[in-house]
């Protein structure tokens, strides 16, 4: 293998000075243009490193001299989007909460900004159609414990529902009658009789008659004599078909056992007031979404009457 | 680089006329009104792309209905192949944009500098003051022109005497600048800068009629059994014929170039049908007037078909104009587009104003009440198309259920609701339908919704009702 370089006869160009079975290579040299944009790469490389974060350090990278970040990048996007709604928020910020469905478009796009704020806060619990699931009320639904008309759901929202630390909290508990000892089991299963002959599930049986006595020493004052509940306290109705806990024996029995009471957070140190507005708009739109007391409510949609059948 | 000839005769006023109607239409249209009340735009052509609607004199066309622009392009299509065979290129010659807006350039040119000659000259001559200051002239009227094209564009998109004061002033959007821009930049290198090469290298046209075409065709012809052996100037032709044994037979073509000199495309007609060829007829002009002033019979080249030319080399009669135009290829292009034309017309009288689009919430699928009943949810459309509100019933068939309106109100729960949908716009709203728990799991139903007020239009859709696999 010669290692001597030597000027190519016919291209006149030197060769690298390897030789393999008489095959040589020759010496070309890079093409300028090519050579040119690697300098000027090396050059571009050095001004964004001094002039971006570039170096790793411990911590973080070297800041660089413009001053950007990505952080920053992000708050300014943000700030042009809150900026860019900033209208709607102020008008929405503006009108109380009995007001919104006067204004229609106003309304839209609270129930739209609240579409959004229930995907990330809530859906977890109701679901993404706000369906809910055993424990969690399904929103679309028009059967409320606390109330379904706005100014009631805004209520449910900022404060929650026995959530610690918040004293406006709504708070109600159904006694553990069977873990307390209040009632004898068979007292409970004749109790249990009782609800379900009541909700319409069962025909009425010895037992259920049984029940009636102990539901009125027991159950009525939250309940109400009828067993329609009481939305003052919270109290389901017990005679309608909706159970957020179960409406069969097992599922029943359960409850008067050992008492029942979800936890709703408390969502006024999360979201500000406007976003909560927008919650209360969105959820109140679902279907189960009652009158409020306020005559508002005629003028809320004055296009849409009802037809004559 | 061709240097034109200006000419006169019957086809270059002709072409004059041609182009004062066609551009006065491209300038004036956008600037025509047409009342369509309070609640559509009132310029009676109108692309409305922000709104996505098409708006032609008493036509509203929406996004939808595209199928009528594809059916209006189809007829333009067989539109031209049957003019291009019963009357030749005669789209190339005098109609096609790029030969208007190239004649107008021309037209210019021989303004600023003068006619052929003098073109040639200066355009040979070295550079001095003169020829900057007529290069810089010439090529500032053609991106006027240009700004002038590209401006007219935009005012068929946006309404004209709004879009007019906003753009002097800088407050029209940037995508009408941008237009502007980019129609002054294709007027100047099209019309102005690459002229007759569009023609010849860059348009498929050409290429496709060739196959429009036949021997009954129009095109220009040169009369080559007339014209040839050419003579080099007549005197030196009458004194070869005088002086010679066997007198030569002598064409009536005196080999002026006139033909060559006048033509935009730069082509020379006596070397028969070509490609390059617009049959814009100024070569006619320009023989016709050399064959007068020699005293010879005109229309050495003139408009004819390959039949015609042959039957009159032959001295036969040719062909009745009329009879030569109704031929089965012309009838057949002509049958297809009145069809085309006809059908659309029929669909776009008897088109339906009024549409609805029902979509079912799918989460969640049903609801159930407090009475035990379940609900289902519906996302409904309505598509108004008329430009005046209206008020509409929208009614179910199909399940023993309720209708509730977008609250959901259990006071205006019906088999109907009615409401006021807004004029030329889709009104969604939320309907909530209700039914007896107890039931089919899928049941159909059917969503018709009819106008109120004015026509009894109505129109429907269908959906389903769900209800929970088991019911407790």
């Amino acid at each position: 293998m010669a290692e001597r370089s030597r000027i190519d006869d016919k291209t006149g160009t030197p060769t690298v000075g390897h030789e393999w079975d008489g095959i040589e290579e020759l010496d070309t040299p890079m093409p300028r243009w090519w050579l040119w944009t690697l300098y000027a790469s090396i050059v571009f490389a050095i001004g964004y490193v001094i002039a971006y974060p570039a170096i790793p350090m411990l911590n973080s990278a070297t800041k660089g001299v413009l001053g950007w970040s990505s952080q920053g990048e992000l708050d300014r996007d943000i700030a042009g989007e809150q900026k860019r709604r900033a209208p709607i928020m102020t008008a929405l910020a503006a009108t109380p909460l009995d007001q919104l469905a006067a204004n229609p478009k106003l309304l839209a796009a609270a129930e739209e900004g609240g579409r959004s704020v229930f995907k990330v806060h809530c859906a977890a619990c109701h679901g993404a159609g706000a369906a809910g699931s055993k424990g969690y009320p399904n929103l679309n639904d028009d059967d409320w414990l606390w109330g379904g008309d706005m100014a009631a759901i805004e209520q449910t929202l900022i404060h929650g529902i026995r959530h610690p630390g918040d004293v406006q909290t709504r708070i109600s508990q159904m006694p553990a009658f069977g873990r307390d000892g209040i009632l004898q089991p068979a007292e409970i299963d004749d109790l249990v009789s009782f609800v379900r002959v009541r909700s319409g599930q069962d025909q009425p049986s010895a037992a259920a008659a049984r029940g009636g006595a102990l539901y009125t020493n027991n159950c009525a004052a939250c309940h109400g004599e009828e067993g329609r509940g009481n939305r003052t306290l919270g109290a389901p109705n017990l005679t309608d078909s909706i159970w957020l806990f179960g409406g069969d024996r097992g599922s029943l029995t359960t409850t008067l056992i050992n008492g029942r009471g979800g936890i709703m957070p408390a969502w006024e140190k999360q979201l500000d007031p406007v976003t909560i507005k927008m919650l209360a708009a969105y959820v109140h739109s679902l279907g189960g979404g009652e009158a409020s007391p306020a005559p508002t409510r005629v003028a809320a949609a004055p296009q849409r009457v009802a037809a004559k059948q | 680089m061709i240097f034109p000839k200006a000419v006169d005769g019957a086809f270059r006023r002709f072409k004059w006329v041609v182009m004062i109607v066609t551009l006065a239409i491209y300038y004036i249209t956008p600037w025509l009104r047409w009342d369509r009340g309070p609640y559509a735009p009132d310029q009676a052509v109108l692309i409305d792309l922000a709104n996505r609607r098409f708006y032609m004199f008493a036509i509203e066309i929406w996004p939808h209905e595209f199928y009528y622009v594809a059916g209006l392009l189809v007829m333009a299509a067989i539109g031209l192949f049957f003019v291009t065979s019963a009357v030749g290129r005669a789209w190339c010659g005098y109609a096609c944009p790029q030969t208007v807006w190239t004649d107008l350039f021309q037209h210019v040119e021989r303004w600023i500098d003068g006619d052929r000659n003098a073109q040639i000259r200066l355009q040979r001559a070295p550079w001095s003051l003169g020829k900057i200051a007529r290069r810089v002239a010439k090529h500032s009227v053609w991106i006027a022109i240009g700004v002038l094209t590209g401006g007219a564009w935009i005012f068929y998109f946006a309404d004209a005497p709004t879009l007019a004061p906003a753009l002097f002033s800088g407050e029209a959007p940037m995508v009408a600048y941008s237009t502007v821009a980019l129609l002054t930049a294709t007027t100047y290198v099209l019309g102005g800068l690459m002229r007759e090469q569009v023609c010849q290298f860059m348009c498929p046209w050409p290429r496709i009629q060739a196959a429009m075409m036949d021997e009954q065709s129009l095109t220009v012809t040169y009369k080559e059994w007339r014209g040839e052996p050419r003579s080099h100037g007549l005197k030196r032709a009458q004194a070869d014929a005088a002086d010679g044994p066997d007198p030569l037979r002598i064409g009536d073509c005196i080999d002026c170039n006139a033909c060559v000199a006048v033509c935009p495309t730069g082509i020379d007609i006596r070397g028969g049908p070509q490609i390059g060829c617009i049959t814009c007829g100024l070569c006619i002009d320009a023989c016709d007037d050399a064959m007068l002033r020699v005293g010879r019979e005109p229309k050495l080249i003139g408009y004819s078909t390959q039949a015609d030319d042959d039957a009159a080399r032959a001295g036969k009669p040719s062909v009745a104009p009329l009879r030569r135009m109704l031929r089965p290829r012309t009838l057949i292009y002509l049958g297809s587009w009145s069809a085309i034309g006809a059908v659309m017309l029929f669909a776009l009288e008897t088109r339906s104003h009024l549409d609805i689009s029902v979509t079912q919430t799918r989460n969640p699928q049903w609801v159930q009440l407090s009475d035990g009943s379940i609900r289902n949810t519906y996302t409904v459309k309505i598509r108004n198309m008329e430009t005046r509100p209206r008020r509409v019933e929208i009614a179910i068939d199909g399940e023993p259920a309720l209708l509730w309106d977008e609250r959901g109100s259990r006071e205006t729960a019906g088999r109907a609701v009615q409401l006021a949908i807004d004029p030329d716009q889709v009104t969604k709203t939320q309907l909530f339908v209700a039914a007896p728990g107890d039931g089919p799991q899928h049941s159909d139903l059917r969503f018709t919704v009819r106008a109120l007020d004015g026509d009894h239009a109505s129109a429907s859709d269908d959906s389903r009702f769900e209800r929970p696999e088991e019911t407790q």
